[in-house]
């Protein structure tokens, strides 16, 4: 028997689709053979009318549900949302889980193997932004015989590849669920994503991107971006409560470089070990993608006029202390969405936990995407 | 499938495959219904968590928002019919409701109960107190509803505000009509429904 709970798909294994047509990006290079590393939860049904898309965040990867191995001891990053009786019920749906291109976790990225050089690519790797991210993720579909998903769900970037699904290919998706997100990042976003990026060039160890071949990583840089990531995906209640202005000892030290309150104990051990794991052109990429997106900018900024080819009902979710996507970011879609007259549903959940609310299981939050979801239609 | 009475008579003003939006739209029942019988596109605007997710389980759109908060985020004629049941006396503007209903609307249906009833007028006749009965179960200083009104309260308000009454139904708490309540509403009836235009 395994020792996986009763509602975890149990244990999983990732998959690859390698691809060799050449993949035009909207940076105007291309890249000429590529491979995507995914997950499979539940089965595809006879009809394929079952198929669920999930979009990952940030820092996120394919591993969304399940173990990797009977000693695991932490599931896949959205476990709380997938498996069987859960919201996105893997009795009812088969879902699909990739690492994006230009990410880290298997994927090919700036940590590839660059073919025509048959070196790393680091600096060197093209730009990629979220309509690359869906036209392989179509491709992915396409491997996978998926003509149309069932649903496209995802969170913060993952929210605005569910976004660009529903305006770009409208017949292959029947509803898009964006939660936490935006259609475009505010200066103040920016702004954050800036200070990360400075943090990583910055590096002397970042070589320009090749720091791979110098035998090195930007830790420091890419720690120092994780922190102030992190600093702005909680919200200053959160942050109260977890650390407060506790110490780390009784008495003040009076110096500069020890470590004294205990908030600064946390974010640098998760600075420290962040950069242990992720790969600092990933990240640069990744909040670039983050500062691009924005469908109205080719429709004179006039959202609704972007969202006219969408066809998927979608339901938005935003959490009320999340401010790095604010509550106000997810209504200017929702009113979009509805001045466009599409069916949309938009939910504001009351929420301490800030933009980490979305992947954090919110009794309301849960239940709300659970209704949405066991509402889809699916052949048996 | 068996709807509330009154939303039975509203659904009767609704044209097919209009535009309905509804204002504190609850479970959603009345757009449910209007979907699967009316074709109507609609939407629901709602506050209370649990009446949220039993839209989203019927698979009605609704749109999380407090009635009290500006409707400026709806354009201008943007739906054939504004609904709100039962609501008129929760909001803080009546007025300006009233007003919003009509720019985003082309007719507004509204229902609200009559402050104006015989009963209403004995209790506070007699008693001296704000009434207190079944159907208005609050206490004065414990209730949602903070602007009640009579029937000719209400329509001089219509007539102030150049706003056309096209019908009213009179009706009891369980939405009967009687021959009674048409003559003398504002005496008689418990509850109005009202579809007025501009």
């Amino acid at each position: 028997m395994s020792r996986f709970p009763a509602d975890s798909v149990g244990l999983v294994s990732p998959q690859r689709h390698i691809s060799t047509e050449p993949l035009a990006l909207a940076c105007g290079r291309s890249l000429p053979q590529y491979e995507l590393v995914y997950e499979t939860y539940g089965q595809l049904n006879a009809s394929r009318s079952n198929a669920v898309l999930i979009c990952h965040a940030l820092s996120g990867h394919h591993h969304a549900a399940g173990y990797h191995s009977e000693d695991d001891r932490k599931p896949g990053w959205w476990d709380a949302c997938i498996g069987p009786g859960k919201a996105i019920d893997t009795n009812r749906f088969f879902v699909v889980s990739l690492n994006n291109l230009g990410g880290c976790h298997g994927s090919t990225g700036p940590s590839s193997i660059d073919p025509e050089t048959g070196k790393t690519y680091g600096g060197r790797f093209p730009m990629i932004v979220v309509e690359d991210w869906v036209n392989s993720q179509a491709r992915l579909a396409d491997h996978l015989g998926v003509q149309c998903w069932a649903a496209v769900v995802g969170g913060s970037l993952g929210g605005m590849q569910a976004l660009q699904w529903a305006i770009h290919y409208p017949d292959r998706l029947r509803h898009c669920v964006a939660i936490a997100t935006a259609s475009k990042l505010s200066a103040q976003n920016i702004a954050f994503n800036e200070v990360a990026r400075q943090a990583i060039i910055t590096d002397p160890d970042f070589h320009g991107g090749d720091y791979a071949a110098f035998g090195v990583i930007p830790k420091r840089g890419l720690g120092l971006a994780r922190m102030v990531g992190h600093i702005t995906y909680l919200s200053d209640d959160a942050m109260g409560q977890k650390f407060g202005r506790e110490l780390r000892s009784e008495r003040l030290n009076y110096d500069i470089s020890s470590v004294e309150f205990q908030v600064e104990s946390y974010l640098r051990y998760q600075g420290q070990e962040f950069s242990e794991r992720f790969d600092a052109n990933t990240y640069l990429l990744m909040t670039k993608a983050l500062d691009y997106y924005d469908p109205a900018r080719a429709h004179g900024d006039d959202l609704a006029k972007a969202l006219a080819p969408v066809t998927a009902r979608s339901l938005v979710i935003s959490f009320s202390t999340d401010w790095r996507f604010a509550p106000a970011r997810s209504r200017e879609l929702a009113n979009a969405l509805l001045a466009a007259r599409k069916d949309v549903s938009y939910l504001e959940i009351d929420a301490a936990q800030g933009h980490d609310a979305f992947l954090l299981p919110i009794p309301r939050y849960i239940q709300a995407l659970s209704s949405y979801m066991n509402r889809i239609e699916v052949d048996a | 499938m068996t709807l509330r009475a009154d939303l039975q008579i509203i659904q009767n003003w609704i044209q097919p495959g209009s535009r309905v939006l509804d204002l504190g739209c609850g479970e959603g029942e009345l757009l449910h219904y209007l979907q699967d019988n009316r074709q109507v596109r609609g939407y629901g605007l709602e506050i209370d968590p649990d009446n949220i997710n039993a839209c989203i389980g019927k698979g009605v759109n609704v749109i999380e928002k407090d009635l009290d908060q500006d409707l400026d985020n709806f354009e201008d004629h943007s739906f054939d019919t504004v609904v709100m049941t039962q609501a008129l006396q929760a909001v803080h503007y009546p007025d300006r409701i009233l007003e919003d209903m009509l720019r985003i609307g082309r007719e507004a249906i509204l229902t609200f109960p009559n402050f104006g009833h015989w009963r209403c007028r004995l209790y506070l006749g007699t008693k001296g107190r704000m009434p207190v009965s079944e159907f208005m179960p609050y206490t004065w200083y414990n209730t949602p509803n903070i602007h009640f009104c009579t029937f000719k309260d209400f329509e001089k308000l219509c007539h102030e505000r150049s706003v056309r009454i096209l019908d009213r139904l009179v009706v009891d708490q369980t939405h009967r009509s009687s021959m009674l309540s048409a003559m003398w509403p504002n005496l008689l009836g418990e509850v109005a429904i009202y579809r007025v235009t501009r």
